[in-house]
């Protein structure tokens, strides 16, 4: 029997190579970042973003692009059957599950690394704050990788996939939302970067990685059954 | 089979709704503050109460479902969510017309419990279009328990998250132990929880009966090569 540290290593490689090779969702999801924040600038009739508004244009954005993303993450899975190949391999199946949250981690990282320079470049004149909006990014990403593949795994097998991945996901990653951006708001200030409440959001954005990431290894072999 | 107990569960319900309504009006003290309006309190927390309770035990249905993959516990879930769905619109109109009298808007959006509620309500809403867009009956049975169970966890995350964001202008009236609730309001709110809850557990043990007897209609015609009627009944789940 593979170990499970060999079949998640094997899985991720498998992704990110067949990523690099056809390069499907990044750049779109990047491409998609950067017309959304001219649309924003137009929108919001402004070149200077701090604050609240600030925080809003920035994890709006990256939630739609990560939307993008999570609706292909399945879609080669599905069609190229790799499920089928899951079931088959005497493997854990929930080793699927972690290995494509990685996988789906990796992309929203790079996406962070495109999008928020050029977020910063158009809209941010004090650049105090992003060291540690890395932080929060970060832990954002594994809570959003979690939701999203357990709803991706869900949606791929649907009638209405793409429809489906946006309505249910939505709702779901509020709470994210909610305490990333209560921590991005005070980096971004007006007066230079603050940490009002930042331990606080931290531990919400913990909590809820620890809760999604658990929830979704658990019901994912249910998943899997045909 | 299910019908049993419906009628004396359907008669208490009537009576402890009629004590209820008869203790709001005619025993419950009027509120110093905001008089007569203040008794939609009895009727709007115990709906929302019960409706949060229902959406949980509809994701403990669906842990046994997947646990025991009898499909009835799939249905038990199904129909707990959705009375708890329709309980959830009452709330939201009951807390409206109280927001409208109390406070002169029909919503705020710096409240946390509001805004917490309108995301549960919104995410179970989804519940449907999700489970329906699935053909397979066994695999919309198997994820839409996923759903029920994720949505189950992701309720306390949510209120609490919310609750941190913002300041409160929303009565905490059970903040502080045994609430600011002078005795004879908490007899009679206890009085209306009851009341919503027997409502609640009637309500979903009607729906099963009544789908186990259109199953089992379904099941007779089937048997006796006759038409049915009605395709698109057969996507909702079916109690046999």
């Amino acid at each position: 029997m593979t170990s499970s540290r060999a079949a998640f290593a094997a899985i991720l490689a498998k992704d990110l190579r067949s990523e690099l090779r056809t390069l499907q969702s990044l750049p779109a999801m990047a491409l998609f970042s950067v017309t959304t924040f001219v649309i924003f600038r137009f929108g919001l009739d402004r070149t200077q973003l701090s604050g609240s508004l600030a925080a809003g244009v920035l994890w709006a954005t990256l939630l739609f692009a990560a939307v993008l993303g999570i609706n292909r993450l399945f879609v080669a899975e599905r069609e190229e059957g790799g499920f089928d190949a899951i079931r088959l391999a005497p493997i854990d199946r929930s080793v699927l599950f972690s290995a494509k949250a990685a996988a789906l981690v990796i992309y929203l990282l790079a996406l962070e690394l495109i999008a928020v320079p050029i977020f910063a470049l158009f809209f941010l004149h004090d650049l105090g704050g992003l060291l540690p909006l890395a932080l929060i990014l970060l832990l954002a990403d594994l809570g959003l990788a979690a939701t999203g593949t357990l709803i991706s795994s869900m949606a791929v097998n649907s009638r209405a996939r793409d429809l489906l991945v946006p309505l249910v996901l939505l709702p779901l990653v509020v709470p994210l939302m909610i305490a990333a951006t209560g921590a991005t708001e005070p980096l971004l200030a007006l007066g230079g970067p603050g940490y009002h409440r930042f331990g606080t959001w931290l531990m919400v954005l913990g909590l809820y990685d620890l809760i999604f990431g658990l929830v979704g290894y658990a019901v994912f072999d249910f998943l899997l059954e045909d | 089979m299910y019908g049993k107990g419906l009628r004396p569960l359907s008669i208490a319900t009537v009576a402890m709704l009629a004590l209820s309504l008869s203790l709001v009006f005619f025993y419950a003290p009027l509120d110093g503050d905001q008089g007569f309006i203040q008794k939609i309190f009895y009727l709007h927390v115990p709906l929302a109460i019960v409706a949060l309770v229902g959406f949980v035990v509809g994701g403990v249905f669906a842990i046994a479902h997947l646990r025991t993959n009898n499909r009835k516990w799939d249905a038990y879930s199904y129909v707990a969510i959705h009375m708890s769905v329709i309980f959830g619109v009452a709330v939201l109109v009951t807390g409206s017309i109280w927001a409208k009298a109390s406070w002169g808007h029909w919503w705020v959006w710096d409240e946390p419990t509001l805004v917490s509620f309108l995301i549960v309500f919104l995410m179970y809403a989804t519940y449907y279009p999700f489970r329906y867009a699935i053909e397979d009956p066994e695999r919309q049975a198997r994820y839409a328990s996923v759903f029920a169970i994720t949505a189950g966890a992701f309720v306390p995350l949510n209120f609490m998250a919310v609750r941190m964001a913002q300041s409160l202008v929303h009565p905490r009236t059970f903040g502080t132990a045994n609430g600011g609730l002078p005795g004879e309001m908490m007899l009679v709110f206890l009085c209306c929880l009851a009341t919503m809850a027997l409502l609640w557990v009637t309500l979903v043990k009607f729906e099963l009966t009544a789908k186990s007897a259109s199953g089992q209609v379904k099941r007779l015609r089937r048997a006796l090569d006759a038409p049915t009627p009605g395709a698109a009944s057969r996507i909702a789940p079916e109690v046999s």
